[in-house]
């Protein structure tokens, strides 16, 4: 017995930092298992290890997989984790900012703003992007969510605005922009008003390359900024005056997660509509599985939201063959039942 | 070498609190008891010399140095302030929120140093058995314990505590302040704590601040500011002090 030494608390600790530190690495492993199932699944069904074998070693398989695997199911299958990262990000960052784990990247009205600007683009054929092309819905609904934030911006630069005030004006401009939304809609034509609720939906569908490049060089920017604050974001999340108290520069930590949660929200919302959901649960499951150190809660947020959004995928596809629905419909519909059965099952001791 | 606090002024919209505000040099290895009835101000001075808050006017200076010209970062580290709600929703882990008074802002691993810090200090606070809670789970008198460890692991030169004792039982207190004072003499700093139960301050404190209308109103040991009539009639009541056989200090106050 008396060989058993308990470990100090020094060394419980390391352990809980060495087991969370697995967790990452199983959440990103489970990450690559969802995207080989996500393209294997489609009009022909192709194993996840066929999927692997042809995204590995792709003069291995027959041509046929090789170009359904690289040139058709690729895209699609990246753009989700690249969306569901971002949007995994984003509402990390905004649970952290507004001290509430029910935020989401979309609560400040980022969303709104970006259906009203590509309504505005679909319907009315007005953009403030001149180049308009391939982008132009795109670009209208990212110049608004953008434009969105910078509002928000100003408010926060006000003295003595709390938390409280500035989440009602989030709600303001949510509401604002869905009447200015509804009004386009009313009058709209019949197919530019198909068109409107069909880009509201959200679809992977419209997933390029060149998208997936701009949103990888977006996370790329963002989240090694946000790696370089995670000690000042997890000091936050014991409350402004604490983290103050501790030298975190509350305000100008705020505007910068502000400024990059605009920044991933804006642009997942130009590129495949609305998709709700992810960016609540995804942190969610983060802070359950490791808790809200920063630097175990915001990559398990970003994998969360990228498996989410993979699963949402392939069940898009998998339902009906034949049949791509739109993945918004999926996230929610889908995701809830299981995001309950998760809030059920997992008992408190396991998010240490 | 001490706190030096000057000519403060500073006031909330439309409810100025202090105006022209001086103290007696707050020295080294002394422990003061800020004492003052509810809304007098007492959080709002620390939270000026913490720099969470900035005067409209005068200055505090650290060992001879102003502490407004201090960047927030080294302010932070030399000036600790323990804040009055430390409850926290956060989930995080008792042992994370201490060594997080000790992790750098740039990020990287925690040293064995700050590690084996943490631990002491859990240990000569009795809650070194929470160490592997999560800090939602705990009482709000064993969160103001973990907030009180990482005010000690934080080891700065000022310590300001904003009534680190409100939610402690009876033992708890005892312990708690007979720590701060060790600590306050033994790292020589300053440590300045915001008390209502003057029984407690005069039994550890080696000076106490009566602060009233905007201003230090008694300055003195505890007994001098106990006794005094402008303590008496700050809060409305009439105050007594004995010793006890033992020595202790005892403070009593009735209705008058």
């Amino acid at each position: 017995m008396a060989d058993i030494a308990i470990p100090s608390a020094g060394e419980r600790y390391r352990r809980r930092i060495y087991r969370k530190s697995l967790f990452v690495l199983g959440a990103f492993a489970a990450l690559v298992l969802a995207v080989c199932i996500d393209i294997g699944v489609g009009p022909g069904w192709y194993s996840p290890a066929e999927v692997f074998r042809a995204l590995v070693m792709p003069d291995t398989v027959e041509p046929k997989l090789a170009i359904i695997v690289w040139d058709v199911r690729l895209p699609v299958a990246v753009m989700a984790v690249m969306i569901g990262a971002m949007l995994g990000v984003a509402g990390a960052q905004m649970q952290t900012i507004l001290h509430n784990p029910l935020a989401d990247p979309f609560t400040l009205g980022i969303s709104s703003a970006a259906s009203f600007g590509a309504a505005l683009a679909i319907a009315v054929g007005v953009g403030l992007w001149p180049a308009g092309g391939t982008f132009f819905i795109a670009a209208n609904a990212f110049i608004f969510a953008l434009g969105t934030s910078l509002v928000l911006f100003a408010f926060t630069r006000m003295r003595g605005v709390t938390i409280e005030t500035f989440v009602l004006v989030g709600i303001a401009l949510f509401f604002t922009f869905n009447a200015l939304l509804a009004f386009i809609q009313y009058h709209s034509s019949e197919s530019q008003l198909q068109q409107i609720i069909f880009w509201m939906m959200g679809s992977l569908a419209r997933a390029t390359w060149t998208k997936i490049a701009i949103c990888a060089g977006l996370l790329a920017l963002v989240v090694p900024l946000a790696w370089a604050r995670n000690s000042m974001m997890t000091a936050l999340t014991m409350g402004d005056e604490r983290a103050a108290s501790l030298g975190v520069p509350v305000a100008r930590l705020r505007l910068e997660m502000l400024a990059s949660i605009s920044l991933l929200a804006a642009t997942a919302t130009a590129f495949v509509g609305t998709i709700g959901f992810v960016g609540l649960v995804g942190p969610h499951i983060a802070r359950m599985l490791v808790g809200e150190d920063q630097r175990y809660f915001l990559p398990v947020s970003a994998a969360a939201g990228a498996i989410i959004l993979s699963a949402a995928s392939t069940l898009a596809k998998g339902i009906t063959p034949g049949v791509i629905y739109p993945i918004g419909i999926i996230t929610a519909l889908v995701g809830v039942p299981f995001f309950l059965s998760l809030v059920m099952s997992i008992r408190r001791e396991t998010w240490r | 070498m001490s706190l030096h606090i000057s000519d403060l002024s500073f006031g909330y919209r439309h409810h100025p609190l202090f105006d022209g505000l001086h103290a007696e040099p707050l020295r080294r290895g002394e422990l003061t008891a800020l004492v003052g009835p509810n809304g007098v101000g007492k959080s709002s001075l620390f939270r000026l010399v913490a720099g969470l808050l900035s005067p409209s006017g005068g200055t505090i200076s650290l060992d001879g140095n102003d502490t407004a010209r201090m960047s927030a970062r080294r302010r932070a580290e030399r000036i600790f302030l323990l804040t009055q709600h430390t409850a926290t929703r956060a989930a995080l882990g008792v042992f994370d929120v201490v060594l997080l008074a000790k992790r750098g802002w740039r990020g990287g691993k925690a040293s064995q140093e700050d590690i084996a810090h943490v631990e002491e200090m859990l240990c000569a606070l009795r809650i070194e058995h929470l160490s592997d809670r999560m800090v939602t789970e705990l009482s709000g008198g064993q969160q103001q314990l973990v907030a009180l460890c990482q005010a000690l692991v934080r080891d700065p030169d000022v310590l300001l505590l904003d009534e680190p004792t409100s939610a402690l039982d009876l033992r708890r207190q005892l312990e708690v302040m007979e720590l701060v004072q060790k600590v306050t003499r033994r790292r020589n700093i300053v440590t300045v704590a915001a008390l209502h139960d003057l029984s407690l301050a005069g039994r550890f404190a080696d000076r106490f601040l009566l602060l009233q209308d905007g201003r230090v109103a008694v300055d003195g040991t505890p007994e001098e500011v106990l006794l005094h009539r402008s303590t008496a009639d700050a809060y409305g009541v009439g105050i007594e002090i004995e010793r006890t056989s033992k020595g202790t200090l005892v403070v009593e106050s009735y209705l008058r």
